[in-house]
């Protein structure tokens, strides 16, 4: 990716931080789910559904097809008949409920995407909790965001209606639009149940960073190596570190280097890179805790 | 696979706090235990393994919520380790998930909600019902006054799969045969049942999304499905078939025209709470009235199934008008009455905490 487009990215993630205060008055940082990570949840949720609906219509055509040839349709018939009514009203409306009142807040779909549903922080950032009105508010909204739009959209009957058609699409496409037309990426259903979706990936804790084993060659760094780089060089520092690939080990090397003015070494390059990151981390933190903070290498 | 899981149980081991040279890494190491057995007791709660967690874990939850809620804010304050950072952050919000997750299981929630809960929803939107109630009479009488003036409206009017038989011009006899609808004799009487309870949610969940609307397609969905009806009205009081129509009409309608009620009022209460939302932020009104909106709505698609039920079994079954319209206005009163008395203390119990 190039340097732009990483930029635009990290703005698009600015843009969807938001603070959540908790009763113990502690800011908790969130982030809102993009459209597109919804948009393809609801992908996936709308994929599981039909597919398990297929599954089930080509089992009971297969067994139905024996059952008509030998009996004529009888009380067992009716029961399928019902049950598969009955299984089609449950997986339109149940589904979705179903998993969002479970302790994930999130279907099957918006977990593969690593988002979930939320309460909404009200306008002083106190978040609450989300009750099972709630769901049940925003779940009912989705019949006309997704279900009607979509039966309206395979069937073509905006097609078939001239000017009607044309009304109806722009009705529906307000629903449908309505979550890039605000902030907070919020649909219809998440206005009207106070809701909202947000991120919720699960991170590993990964390493201690200034933890070794082994002493390795001892490398001094003095006031005039270190000021050049901030925090953001730091945590750059910190990926290419933990991601542990040799070539980009030495392109940094050979990129610190340059800007210290120091030359390359040919030994270890992973000890260096050590070694730096932990000089200019206790050397932030050091400021930082006099409250001197350098954001990057231009402040 | 078998390997992976036998990792994944293993614990850790902590490296020795003073191996780190940094100070936030000592820092880190120090509380890495507690922030681990935070870790795995949300995981547990979170795949609704409750059964895993032992009591002492489950007591200990709340401390080492908060625990971590302070590492995170000092570490915030003197730790650059980005991946520690992200590390706490996700830990936090999803141990705050749990703490502060939905307290009530499904059958606490249900008992709450048939005990009072749903009925007080309903009467705090009584200035709804009386707007939709007005809508659907407005609606019946358009319907009625339409075709009883040019009887072509009929057709406009009424779908083409209830237009079959009962048309203007049919005969008292077909018409009365209509209404006696015994075809089939307890045959697919339960598939008609479910099929009438899912197509009827069907219409009364979009009286209620659209609400959102400001209530303007559910007020004109009300009085068109009205007008339906009071075309039929219409054409059975003609044949001077009226009070057969009625108890026929009654049976499942009682309960049936209820929940369309309801439905319209609890779609036209969003729509109200987002257009004049008082001294409330838009947004906050509409959370408010919608939580509201969803309890009558969860309420509606119950009475529906009551309504299919009686609709696919009892109108197919009896046939005498008098025990038709019997069981119509009994469901009728029954409803009425449940909704004006149940409840009534635990409503003053909350106005009372409220004020």
């Amino acid at each position: 990716m190039t340097a732009v487009a990483l930029a635009a990215q990290h703005r698009g993630v600015l843009r969807r931080q938001r603070e959540l205060v908790t009763p113990e008055g502690l800011t908790l940082p969130l982030t809102i789910a993009s459209r597109g990570a919804r948009a393809g949840a609801l992908l996936l949720d709308l994929a599981l559904i039909f597919g398990f609906l297929l599954l089930l219509l080509i089992g009971l055509a297969a067994a139905g097809i024996a059952a008509i040839e030998t009996a004529e349709p009888g009380p067992a018939m009716e029961l399928v008949l019902v049950l598969l009514l009955l299984f089609v009203f449950l997986l339109r409306y149940g589904y979705f409920l179903y998993f969002e009142l479970g302790p994930r807040g999130a279907t099957p779909g918006k977990r593969a995407l690593g988002i979930r549903v939320a309460a909404r922080a009200n306008s002083n950032g106190g978040g609450g909790r989300l009750t099972a009105e709630a769901v049940i508010a925003r779940n009912l909204m989705r019949d006309v965001e997704v279900f009607i739009p979509a039966v309206f959209l395979v069937s073509g009957i905006g097609a078939s209606m001239g000017a009607t058609g044309w009304a109806a699409t722009v009705w529906l496409a307000v629903f449908v639009l309505f979550p890039s037309f605000n902030k907070d990426n919020l649909r219809a259903g998440d206005l009207v149940a106070g809701t909202w979706v947000v991120e919720a990936e699960r991170r590993a804790l990964p390493q201690a960073m200034s933890v070794r084993e082994e002493p390795g060659r001892s490398y001094r760094f003095g006031e005039a190596e270190l000021k050049v780089y901030g925090e953001h060089e730091l945590q750059v520092l910190e990926g290419v570190l933990r991601h542990n690939n040799p070539q980009a080990q030495r392109q940094v090397l050979e990129a610190i280097c340059r800007k210290i003015g120091w030359e390359p070494g040919h030994d270890d390059d992973r000890a260096f890179l050590e070694a730096f990151y932990a000089a200019l981390r206790a050397r932030l933190e050091g400021d930082m805790r006099f409250g001197k903070r350098k954001k990057d290498k231009f402040s | 696979m078998a390997l992976a899981l036998f990792r994944k149980a293993q614990v850790v081991p902590v490296p020795a706090i003073e191996a780190a040279s940094l100070r936030s890494d000592r820092f880190r190491l120090e509380r890495e235990t507690d922030w681990r057995r935070l870790e795995a007791i949300v995981t547990a709660l979170e795949k609704n393994r409750l059964r895993r967690i032992s009591d002492e874990d489950l007591l200990a939850l709340p401390v080492l919520y908060r625990q971590a809620a302070s590492s995170l804010a000092v570490a915030r304050e003197t730790s650059l380790d980005a991946g520690t950072l992200a590390y706490l952050e996700s830990l936090v919000r999803r141990a705050w998930f749990q703490v502060y997750g939905p307290r009530t299981s499904l059958t606490g929630w249900l008992r709450r909600f048939l005990g009072g809960q749903w009925s007080a929803a309903v009467r705090a939107i009584w200035l709804e019902l009386c707007i939709a109630l007005a809508a659907m009479i407005a609606g019946t009488a358009v319907g009625w006054l339409l075709v009883a003036r040019d009887s072509d409206w009929y057709y406009a009017l009424v779908p083409g799969e209830f237009a079959d038989s009962r048309r203007p011009g049919a005969t008292r006899a077909v018409l009365a045969e209509a209404l006696t609808g015994t075809e089939g004799k307890g045959e697919g009487l339960t598939v008609f049942a479910a099929y009438l309870f899912s197509n009827n949610t069907g219409v009364a969940v979009m009286a209620f999304a659209l609400g959102f609307a400001f209530g303007v397609p559910t007020l004109l969905l009300l009085v068109f499905n009205m007008a339906v009806l009071g075309a039929m009205m219409w054409l059975f009081v003609d044949a001077g078939l009226g009070w057969e129509f009625a108890a026929w009409l009654s049976v499942h309608g009682t309960t049936e025209l209820a929940a369309i009620l309801l439905a319209g009022a609890a779609g036209l209460h969003i729509g109200r709470a987002m257009a004049f939302p008082g001294a409330r932020p838009v947004l906050a009104a509409a959370a408010q009235g919608g939580r509201l909106a969803a309890l009558v709505m969860a309420g509606v698609v119950l009475m529906l199934a009551v309504a299919g039920l009686l609709e696919g079994y009892a109108r197919q079954l009896v046939e005498d008008p008098i025990a038709r319209g019997a069981i119509g206005v009994t469901m009728g009163l029954a409803w009425l009455t449940y909704f004006l008395l149940a409840g009534r203390r635990r409503v003053v119990r909350q106005n009372g905490a409220a004020t």
